[in-house]
């Protein structure tokens, strides 16, 4: 893999730069979502309440994972599942490959998985010559475009419709200039149908999975996941070790919380627990590490494996809207990718920290909550020590720490702050290469008055300002 | 020392604990939002996108099954309640259910919240009846219904079922254009026969 360093920044400007339709497009469909998150949070009166039990129950779990993953392995090898340990990608890739070599399989669908994802385990199969096919439709645009997904939720909502009719038109033989999302949505239906049927085995992922039953849960909108477990006599599930629950009745409070976050809706169209072997079938659960334990021995970053992969706080970052998903050049993208990525390569993903305005709405719209903006805050600070900066922004924070230990020079600052702007050259502020940021903002115009000037002016308690002064 | 996958992940996670120790959080219980159930089930299945009908009888159902779908060739029923064409037990193979056009299957409840059916393996016969079917039609007592996912997982037994889903209307997708489209992969239509 290639640990070249990401250039959000740049990546973000491309997509803005691309056409007045796309960066519209994405910022209005998921602050969309937002709103309807918020709508639907309102609805529930002990909203808060859930949000601090699911954060504590994730937090007991995870404190306690290594007896939670002997219960799960345990309960779930009882009621016939053959569960695998992986400590890395490259691990439960092989496990994978033995389980279908092993039965003559060639074919597999598989539903919305962000571990195989980290994986890259659809790359690994095809170069062994097995043909992998994504059923959720969003994956599977993205599979025929041939980019990973932009969003946890919804993987190519960077995407026009137009786009979509194009690569259809191209992969499946549809009307170039049909873009209407059903017409479309049928032309896959069709097509997926024959591959559910071919398949030799069917592949999930899990959103949660029960320790007290050896249980596990999938949820989608599309039923596709079910009909991989359902249709195929093979079902596979890759299972990060952190989706722990201790108990089923835990699910009343996560499942509350999962859809409401993510697409403001009050639960998927189907939430599907499988425990053990269907009818006729195999069950192969491959339980992998890849990275999650060492998260867990950070402590100012071991809460992130709390996530619930829901999205919200990519839908409320407002920059995440404006750069699209794949700026980030990583398999999390938005506030959370921010703070995962860095845990599989600080140094290709060392600038994404700094693509954060660490507003915090990230935090605020957590339903496990995550301290997502504090975090992004302390990862700023590793890459700091860590030397990541690249050169321009070690000088100037170099300088503004040098600044900000000396009083007389901040004041001195301040003011100069104030006259530089004036001469500074515009083509240095929004040069295209220098700042892409400032490509599309304007600085703000200083006050004419420093806080400090008008506080030593008015510091008299006697001295109120008028209102004309103000 | 030479451990086996599993003993290395295992002895990677205790080693890298969490100092601290988070107790498992008493849950209250919590004031009910929905006291009366069978209005908020209705309105929230309708806004999932199913259909609702209230059949006098299961008679009064098989004649409302044959009004819908008189032109469907093939009708799979996994319920003694309602008669199809196709024998659910003489199904042997998942894939033999491709070409149903109408799947009946009765649910064990439902759940006022937010409009979800529970169906488990047993209530399927075969599981692929649930997905493959172009269109479903669901069959649920009016009496048995909960009112949220507090009191749905009371009623849920995972040791009990190999497989078991909370159906909450037919396939959806905004996938495309974040338009909302339904009959994505699964089910086209889901219809709800309260009876």
């Amino acid at each position: 893999m290639s640990s070249k360093r990401v250039d959000v920044a740049a990546n973000a400007a491309a997509f803005i730069d691309k056409d007045d339709i796309h960066e519209p497009f994405h910022d209005e469909h998921l602050w969309a979502a937002r709103m309807k998150r918020d709508a639907a949070a309102r609805a529930v009166p002990e909203w808060e309440a859930l949000r601090d039990l699911a954060s504590q129950i994730k937090a007991h779990t995870l404190t306690h994972l290594d007896h939670y993953l002997e219960l799960f392995e345990a309960n779930a090898t009882r009621h016939g599942a053959k569960v695998y340990w992986a400590r890395d990608a490259a691990e439960h890739n092989q496990h994978v490959l033995d389980i279908l070599s092993s039965r003559n399989i060639n074919s597999v669908i598989k539903s919305k998985s962000m571990l195989q994802e980290e994986c890259n385990m659809t790359a690994f199969l095809e170069t062994r010559g097995i043909t992998v096919t994504e059923s959720d439709l969003g994956e599977r645009i993205q599979q025929l475009d041939n980019q990973p997904p932009s969003h946890i939720v919804m993987p190519a909502i960077h995407k026009t419709a137009g786009d979509i009719a194009e690569i259809f038109a191209k992969a499946i033989g549809t009307d170039p200039n049909n873009a209407d999302p059903q017409y479309l949505t049928e032309a896959m239906r069709q097509d997926a149908r024959q591959r559910f049927l071919k398949a030799g085995a069917g592949m999930t992922g899990a959103n949660f999975a029960i320790a007290e039953t050896g249980s596990f849960v999938v949820c989608t909108n599309e039923g596709n996941a079910d009909i991989g477990a359902s249709v195929p006599p093979v079902h596979i599930a890759s299972i990060g070790i952190e989706k722990l629950l201790p108990k089923v009745q835990d699910l009343g409070i996560f499942i509350r919380l999962l859809s409401r976050s993510a697409l403001g809706t009050l639960a998927t169209q189907y939430t599907s627990h499988f425990t053990g072997p269907r009818n006729g079938g195999e069950l192969h659960i491959i339980l992998t590490d890849n990275g999650r334990s060492k998260r867990l021995g950070l402590p100012d970053f071991w809460h992130s494996l709390k996530c619930i992969r829901c999205g919200a706080c990519m839908n409320t970052c407002p920059v995440y809207r404006r750069s699209g998903g794949l700026a980030y050049g990583a398999t999390y993208s938005g506030p959370i990718g921010i703070i995962l990525d860095p845990t599989f390569d600080e140094s290709k993903y060392s600038e994404l920290p700094y693509h954060s305005t660490l507003c915090g709405s990230c935090t605020e719209v957590c339903p496990v909550k995550i301290d997502i903006s504090d975090q992004i805050l302390k990862w700023r600070k590793v890459m700091a020590e860590k030397k990541y900066l690249p050169i321009s922004r070690r000088l100037a924070f170099g300088a503004a720490g040098k600044v900000f230990e000396h009083p007389g020079l901040f004041h001195g600052a301040e003011t100069a702050a104030s006259a530089a702007m004036k001469i500074t050259p515009h083509f240095l502020l929004y040069n295209r290469s220098l700042n892409p940021w400032g490509r599309h903002r304007e600085l703000p115009h200083f006050a004419k008055q420093t806080f400090r000037e008008w506080y030593l002016q008015y510091k008299q308690p006697d001295k109120e300002p008028s209102p004309k002064e103000l | 020392m030479n451990l086996n996958p599993r003993d290395q992940v295992m002895e990677a996670v205790r080693s890298n604990l969490p100092s601290e120790k988070v107790a498992y959080p008493e849950t209250p219980a919590f004031a009910k939002t929905i006291t009366v159930m069978l209005p908020a089930f209705e309105e929230r299945i309708r806004e999932a996108g199913a259909t609702l009908y209230k059949p006098a009888s299961l008679a009064a159902a098989q004649a409302l099954l044959e009004e819908q779908y008189g032109d469907a060739s093939v009708i799979c029923s996994a319920t003694p309640d309602l008669k199809g064409n196709l024998d659910i037990h003489s199904i042997k193979n998942p894939h033999d259910l491709a070409d149903v056009d109408v799947g009946i299957i009765r649910a064990r409840f439902g759940v006022a919240e937010n409009g979800m059916v529970w169906l488990t393996q047993e209530d399927l016969v075969v599981n692929s009846l649930g997905f493959l079917s172009q269109h479903l039609v669901i069959l649920l007592q009016p009496t048995e219904l909960v009112a949220d996912m507090y009191d749905a997982y009371m009623r849920v037994f995972l040791d009990d079922t190999a497989y078991g889903c909370f159906m909450m209307g037919p396939s959806a997708t905004a996938d495309i254009g974040a338009v909302l489209v339904h009959g994505a992969q699964g089910a086209r239509s889901l219809s709800v026969y309260l009876v």
